[in-house]
């Protein structure tokens, strides 16, 4: 490496860790990835837990979401699908919103939306779970 | 220190106006609207999940999913929900640094919409025969 042909400003250290102006790395990306992949064994589960449970009372609505294996898989797919929607909300908020406040306030009410709903519906199943 | 001028008015990008639309950028505009439109749809969820714990509140939402209104929505977030998980699988296709071929990609793109659209009936079907027909 010759000190007359310096083609970045930025330190080789700085290269290596990967972080733009944002500050972090391929965060984003990845978990965005990973909850995909998640997001696919467990929309279709849920998909099939909630055909199973068409037509039935809330009895049985409630005996089926509350035991042990569906309500697992349901805590799951609610926790991926949530992260999931938090990033992908995050990417359109900074795609379109331009002004530093506004986004700043919409990227707050994401993050705020995305962990009531998740809670909220993993509270519904562990009441279900716990018969409380 | 020195004032700060104004940007000069340089002309921007072409951006999507410019472009005769196509398939996969369809594909892809559907795609965010459907993640756009599942995001708010999981309130659904939890109302659902929430819903289940007593008779009365497993009787509002019953009301609600069986009204035109609630199956019209139900229907277009069980279209949005497929649709979105196959273009994601197409995503993920594409992630592993396969499928940008020209035959590919309008393959994939058709087959996302074709499958989507195709899931989301056979899926309804289902239902309905599950609860008894269309009341």
């Amino acid at each position: 490496m010759s000190e007359a042909k310096v083609r970045h400003i930025r330190t080789p250290l700085a290269r290596v860790r990967g972080r733009g102006a944002a500050k972090s790395g391929t965060d984003h990306f990845w978990l965005q990835r990973l909850t995909a992949v998640a997001n696919i064994p467990l929309s279709i589960a849920a998909v099939v837990i909630i055909i199973t449970l068409l037509g039935r009372n809330q009895a049985a609505a409630a005996q089926v979401l509350g035991s042990p294996a569906v309500a697992i898989v349901m805590l799951l797919f609610i926790a991926s699908i949530t992260t999931h929607m938090k990033l992908g909300m995050q990417v359109i908020i900074e795609d379109y919103v331009h002004d530093d406040s506004a986004k700043l306030v919409l990227l707050m009410a994401n993050t705020f939306f995305t962990v009531a709903v998740g809670l909220a519906a993993g509270y519904g199943i562990l009441r279900l779970s716990f018969g409380v | 220190m020195a004032e700060t001028r104004a940007p000069a008015e340089r002309p921007l990008s072409p951006h999507l106006r410019i472009y005769r639309p196509m398939l996969t950028m369809m594909m892809s505009i559907v795609h965010r609207i459907t993640g756009f439109g599942l995001y708010f749809g999981t309130v659904l969820l939890a109302w659902w999940v929430l819903a289940a714990a007593s008779p009365n509140g497993y009787a509002k939402f019953e009301w609600f999913a069986g009204s035109i209104i609630g199956r019209i929505i139900l229907f277009g977030y069980t279209w949005a929900l497929i649709h979105h998980m196959l273009g994601g699988v197409r995503h993920l296709i594409w992630d592993s640094g396969r499928g940008f071929g020209p035959t590919e990609r309008e393959w994939l793109a058709s087959a996302n919409l074709i499958g989507s659209i195709m899931v989301t009936v056979v899926l309804w079907v289902v239902g309905l025969l599950a609860t008894g027909g269309p009341r």
